[in-house]
């Protein structure tokens, strides 16, 4: 028997018992999809997590004011209070200095913002003209921030895309509008593009007015919450963070590095930090990706052994009829084996499509994982036809007249 | 004319279970010839189905010789007992086992495809055997579409469509109903003296063992009478 008549037997059988087909085929496509769309989305996340810090902007670094120190050298004048304007202004003219670009001095608080019958509690940036080109940060319409907002002390205020929805609605042009701050009016001048982001990190829920204005007018304060500098490139980043800390140093009087009253991060920091977390995101949902995987592949060996079970009064017939065990156990396998396939085909496009949408809602970006495909059709390829052959070949090797009596 | 065609010596079939040795056949001999119709009798557990087991390739004895058509049966390995299968026995089954959902004319194609019969050859001899057993006109009826008499009569065409050496009917009329078992008894008779095809028969219903030509009487695994040549009742006549 030639094994062109073995496959359209298997097939012939295949199209003959429509439902059980069916069934082993969603049994399948049910297991390789989700399998697929899980890992797809987790991996999404991952990369969506990652290219959100990425958009923070290359070649940063960050001083943050350090924190409360045993046996303080300095006064109570607390941790947040000891990065100043100075210290950014030396940093750029220091000669002693030549790996940083761009220095930007930033002062961070929450405020209420109020305009007409709407108000937010979000996000104030002081910040000055560089901000936009340390941050990678493109405007949506008006202009950013100048110097000469800067030096003029003037009261206007750029808005990120969630804070305009909040406070104007969207498709509204908030341009020329007044948001009253603290007491203070000011005029919006910008909107910011989206950065994405959501929850710990949302880009795009801020208002930027000039450093000096948010320092004299609107919360009093002379000190800056951090300085974001741009290096010339990524690999001067270790040297860029040594020239930095070290002139910080001097400047506050402060011999021992350990005493340092101010932390630099790197954008590398943040990432490391940031891949420490997903990491355990990535377990989780590995975990879970697993447990479907072991589900899908426990649903397809079911539906494999009751396919054969109920079919060995069926084998016991053909080798009454004189078909050899080869040719059975053949049979089976290529019957498995289309199923496998046409239920993978099928499960895979459900699970790219499962994924597309739910990240297109979720708005996270799609990512089709190879690993994802080639690790859910792997192994379910490998359950089904694993458990459509063996208890076939269990009953192949009865002896017919048992297998004809198999209730 | 009178070639054996069946040629049983001391046949024995002892089941071991555990401790238990069960003697379902303790030295059975006897000979068909070609072109004989033989009803093999006996009460349950007289070891009549065993020994239609045997004589069907099913199933190999313990001891003894069986030879069929000229080739020694009982020490055959598996594959080479579904050859034999395949082309010397045609089987009837009391639950006529045709595949389900599947057409009459697929059922009787069956045989031939594990013989290696190219497929235009199948679908005409499958079609001629159909028309033969008067089922020409359902060729395309799945098996659940036809009552236990039509698929009785396909699994009549499936047997013969090999041209096997002998017929081995088991129970054949055991599921269905008297006015259609006399119809099977009828195609019985029709294809033995016309066709010539050697039929062997096991029942435990002595009407319908009497439209054999001969009758072997089994009982406690041993021959107990073999009434050659008696009279023979025409089946609906």
């Amino acid at each position: 028997m030639e094994y062109a008549e073995i496959i359209s037997e298997a097939i012939g059988t295949l199209t003959v018992n429509k439902l059980r087909t069916g069934l082993a085929t969603l049994g399948i496509m049910i297991g390789i999809g989700s399998v697929i769309a899980l890992i797809s989305l987790g991996q999404a996340t991952q990369q969506s997590i990652q290219s959100q810090i990425q958009s923070l902007g290359a070649n940063l670094l960050t001083i943050s004011p350090g924190g409360q120190r045993q046996g303080a050298v300095r006064s109570a004048a607390g941790s947040n209070t000891s990065l100043t304007l100075d210290d950014a202004n030396t940093i750029k003219t220091s000669p002693q200095i030549n790996t940083i670009q761009n220095v930007s001095p930033e002062l961070s608080r929450r405020a209420q913002v109020t305009t007409g019958g709407n108000n937010t509690n979000t996000q104030i940036i002081g910040a000055t003209a560089v901000y936009p080109t340390v941050h990678k940060l493109n405007m949506d319409s008006g202009s950013f921030i100048t110097n000469r907002d800067v030096t003029g002390m003037t009261k206007v205020a750029v808005i990120g895309p969630q804070v305009m929805s909040d406070l104007f609605g969207d498709g509204a042009a908030p341009i020329g509008q007044s948001i009253r701050i603290n007491g203070q009016t000011l005029t919006v001048i910008g909107v910011t593009q989206s950065k994405g982001g959501s929850g710990f990190m949302n880009q795009d829920d801020i208002i930027f007015v000039p450093l000096s204005t948010a320092q004299k007018q609107l919360f009093g304060v002379d000190y800056l919450s951090s300085i974001a500098l741009e290096a010339k490139n990524s690999d001067v980043m270790t040297d860029a963070q040594n020239q930095v800390g070290y002139l910080l140093l001097s400047r506050h009087h402060l011999n021992d590095p350990a005493q340092a009253d101010f932390s630099i991060f790197s954008q590398q920091d943040i990432l490391n930090t940031a891949s420490a977390m997903t990491g355990t995101f990535t377990s989780l949902l590995a975990g879970i990706a697993a447990i479907s995987l072991l589900v899908g592949g426990i649903g397809i060996m079911n539906i494999m052994l009751v396919t054969v079970t109920e079919r060995i009064r069926e084998i016991g017939l053909r080798k009454a009829l004189g078909a050899k065990k080869k040719i059975i156990i053949t049979q089976f396998l290529i019957e498995a084996t289309v199923l496998c396939f046409i239920g993978g085909v099928i499960g895979m496009i459900l699970g790219v499509l499962t994924s597309y949408l739910i990240s297109s809602l979720a708005g996270v970006p799609f990512v089709l994982s190879f690993f994802a495909i080639f690790l859910a059709i792997g192994v379910s390829g490998a359950i089904g036809i694993l458990f459509g052959w063996y208890p076939a070949r269990r009953a192949a090797n009865l002896q017919p007249i048992e297998a004809l009596r198999y209730e | 004319m009178a070639d054996v065609i069946i040629k049983a010596s001391d046949l024995k079939k002892i089941y071991q279970s555990e401790s238990v040795e069960t003697t379902a056949l303790s030295s059975v001999s006897f000979e068909i010839k070609k072109g004989e119709f033989v009803a093999i009798m006996g009460p349950s557990g007289s070891g009549k189905s065993t020994l239609m087991h045997i004589l069907g390739a099913l199933d190999t004895p313990t001891s003894g010789s069986y030879i069929l058509d000229g080739e020694e049966v009982s020490k055959l390995s598996d594959d080479q007992l579904a050859d034999i299968r395949n082309r010397k026995i045609g089987f009837i089954f009391q639950a006529f086992n045709l595949l389900p959902r599947t057409t009459a004319l697929k059922n009787v194609c069956l045989p031939m495809v594990y013989a290696g019969v190219p497929k235009e050859e199948r679908l005409e001899k499958a079609k001629k055997y159909l028309e033969m057993v008067g089922l020409g006109d359902r060729i395309e009826h799945t098996s659940n579409q036809l009552s236990g008499g039509q698929q009785q009569r396909v699994a009549i065409a499936r047997g013969l469509v090999m041209n096997p050496a002998i017929l081995l009917a088991d129970e054949p009329t055991g599921n269905i109903a008297s006015s259609q078992a006399a119809e099977i008894m009828s195609i019985f008779q029709e294809i033995n003296e016309k066709e010539g095809h050697t039929i062997v028969m096991i029942t435990h219903e002595p009407d319908i063992a009497e439209h054999a030509k001969r009758i072997i009487h089994v009982k406690d695994g041993k021959i107990v009478k073999d009434s050659d040549g008696h009279r023979q009742r025409k089946a609906g006549k």
